[in-house]
């Protein structure tokens, strides 16, 4: 009963979660483009509820930035004289909702001329929330769609290794040895070494995603292997066997059902370790390029000593991605416990 | 022997595979060292191409990896365009300051990660157990990216460790010892990334692996024959579950170099990580390839070291390949 409910907890905070990134032009208040030159580097703003007459009011309202001499949360000052409050629902910078429909409402926003920086602003006055936001489009897709790839080669490779058995199986295993002796990131690497550094960015985004899908397969399939190996033994599938199914009907029908359970548990483990691959790739400047925003962009500005040591907001990206991955984890978790307890 | 052997010749085509497709992946990438010459209006067509003909870089492929393996014979690597030198004595110092980082952080690792693993399977179930559960599953879900950062945050901030580098400047002619003591200053901040990164995967595998022999009737024996706690956990069960422990000691430095890359380039540790990096930038093919390669040849040579162990430490694996046990 507990087991059930850590994997649902952690199930329903993924789709929180994902939800906020895939609908990210509407819960980012500004365009990921949008910069305020006049606002570099400024702190989060406040959002305040009692005014400077000591007045409190239900809707929460932010004070515009006066710039002030100093460095860090020091650089700026609140000019007190006139509040800007924030609405919800507010028309702004125009998006499209999944790519397709076009809109303009924002979940929130202040009203002009004040501004509302939830995370802070970066080196060009652009609203790191809806950086973040649009960055997780970015990245979240290269994880999922380079952890389906890993899994998809995995179930392919490993039920070929596990059914056929013998030579097959061998040159299969031989192979997914190959890449088990590399070191991965060492091997990402070299192979986007051997991508040209300025591509359009789509080509770039889908090479990334290809390459690290492409690398990690060796230890899905190895474990699907394992799985299948053990199932091919079962009773029913030779039953089945006997009464003269083929091979494709046997593996669909009665082999990779049992696969189900590594398969997701290898997703849940895969997808978070993938999203940090393309964030080290684009932190490094080897990712998709500026303006669009990846999570690990968001964070390339921290490799200066002066942007690490005075603005602390701009960590806040790399710690919301913590929930993120203790989701992922736990899932996978739950997952791997209740696979323990099917098979006992 | 017989055992050794293969797993030895196993490892020699391993690495020969390797170093084919990595040559190979580069060499198939468009674009190359020359394109930022030739960009320039002031450096003729002809100049370029004197200078790939001198580099080799106008022969056709099987030409240009025979070359390679040769200067691979020599310990030479090819040549690094930007350098102008050849790769493999690059490599040696990077790669020497790469071994001082994670064979320092391993040690550091599995003498944190020995104790808290043997005790929660001891105390499993219980308070203990769960705190380092918690523990380790919290410091698993942090970035690498984050926890380096933090660190190199802290240093910037307090000044209690140097930020990033190997050595201070104006030591390179100290006397050992004080050189020896700034390195070790320098060594703390990555070496601490570093360990905390793999410290849960480690806590993990010496926990279930010692939950499994704690389970085995010859320890309910012992702990019958009034066997005392700490020498049934240390003497009796540890051994017995040494036999996954050294396979994840050969398989967590695949972990650790992957690590190693990303801590070196941000606490900016002179290692191959910043290296390969800034290889990539400039198209330096020769120093990709050599990285990747003795990366490679890190992992195989971490296995195969496992595997002696695993030789020595295990009868059964000894008896087996001598064909005692059919």
């Amino acid at each position: 009963m507990k087991r059930q409910h850590k994997l649902r907890v952690a199930l329903v905070a993924l789709a929180i979660f994902h939800f906020f990134i895939l609908f990210a032009g509407f819960f980012a208040p500004y365009g990921f483009a949008t910069q305020d030159r006049t606002m570099p580097f400024a702190p989060p703003t406040r959002l305040h509820f009692v005014d400077a007459r000591g007045e409190f009011h239900m809707r929460p309202f932010v004070y515009a930035y006066a710039a002030a001499s100093g460095a860090g949360d020091a650089s700026y000052e609140e000019d007190r004289s006139r509040p800007f409050p924030v609405r919800l629902f507010t028309a702004g910078a125009p998006y499209r909702i999944a790519e397709l429909i076009p809109a303009h409402t924002h979940l929130f926003g202040a009203d002009e001329p004040g501004r509302v920086f939830l995370l802070g602003t970066d080196a060009f006055g652009r609203d790191q929330l809806s950086r973040f936001l649009y960055g997780g489009q970015l990245s979240l897709l290269a994880g999922l769609i380079a952890a389906a790839l890993s899994v998809g080669i995995g179930i392919a490779v490993g039920a070929a290794a596990g059914f056929y058995g013998g030579w097959i199986d061998d040159a299969l295993m031989r192979g997914s040895d190959l890449f088990f002796a590399l070191p991965w990131l060492y091997l990402l690497f070299a192979v986007r070494a051997a991508l040209p550094l300025h591509i359009p960015e789509w080509r770039v985004f889908l090479l990334i995603v290809g390459v690290i899908g492409l690398i990690g397969w060796a230890r899905p399939a190895r474990l699907i292997r394992g799985v299948v190996l053990s199932a091919r033994e079962r009773n029913f599938v030779t039953a089945a066997r006997g009464f003269g199914a083929s091979d494709a009907y046997l593996l669909r029908r009665h082999v990779l059902p049992q696969t189900y359970g590594v398969v997701l548990t290898q997703l849940a483990l895969l997808i978070p370790q993938y999203v940090l691959a393309e964030v080290t790739l684009s932190f490094l400047g080897l990712g998709v390029g500026e303006p669009v925003p990846s999570w690990g962009s968001l964070l390339a500005s921290l490799q200066q000593y002066d942007v690490l040591a005075s603005y602390w907001w701009m960590f806040l990206p790399a710690a919301l991605l913590i929930p993120l991955f203790f989701a992922y984890y736990a899932a996978a978790d739950a997952l791997q416990e209740r696979l323990k307890s099917v098979s006992l | 022997m017989k055992f050794l052997a293969r797993r030895f010749a196993h490892a020699i085509v391993l690495l020969a595979a390797i170093s084919f497709f990595s040559f190979a992946l580069i060499q198939l990438a468009p674009g190359d060292f020359f394109d930022a010459m030739r960009v320039n209006p002031r450096i003729s067509q002809k100049t370029i191409d004197g200078l790939r003909a001198e580099y080799g870089a106008d022969k056709p492929f099987p030409i240009r990896y025979a070359r390679w393996l040769r200067s691979l014979a020599n310990g030479e690597l090819g040549v690094s365009l930007a350098y102008n030198s050849p790769v493999g004595p690059i490599l040696a110092v990077r790669a020497r300051n790469t071994l001082l980082l994670t064979g320092v952080a391993t040690l550091l690792a599995w003498l944190v990660a020995i104790p808290i693993g043997i005790w929660s399977a001891a105390k499993r179930g219980k308070f203990a157990d769960r705190v380092a559960g918690a523990a380790t599953s919290t410091l698993l879900t942090i970035p690498d990216l984050l926890l380096f950062l933090a660190l190199l945050l802290l240093a910037v901030r307090t000044g209690w460790f140097p930020a990033g580098g190997m050595i201070s400047p104006g030591l390179e002619d100290a006397g050992f010892w004080s050189k020896a003591g700034d390195i070790a200053r320098h060594l703390v901040l990555p070496a601490l990334g570093l360990a905390a990164v793999t410290l849960p995967m480690l806590v993990r595998h010496i926990r279930s692996a010692m939950i499994e022999v704690l389970e085995a009737p010859f320890i309910r024996a012992a702990r019958g024959h009034g066997i005392s706690r700490a020498r049934l956990l240390w003497r009796y069960a540890l051994p017995a579950a040494s036999n996954p422990l050294i396979s994840l000691l050969g398989f967590s430095i695949g972990t650790m170099l992957s690590a190693s890359l990303l801590v070196e380039v941000v606490l900016s540790w002179p290692g191959l990580g910043p290296l390969l990096v800034e290889a990539i930038l400039s198209r330096d093919v020769y120093v990709v390839v050599g990285a990747v390669l003795l990366s490679s040849v890190f992992l195989v040579a971490g296995n195969l070291i496992a595997d002696l162990l695993l030789f020595a430490a295990d009868p059964r694996i000894r008896l087996d390949s001598r064909g005692v046990n059919g």
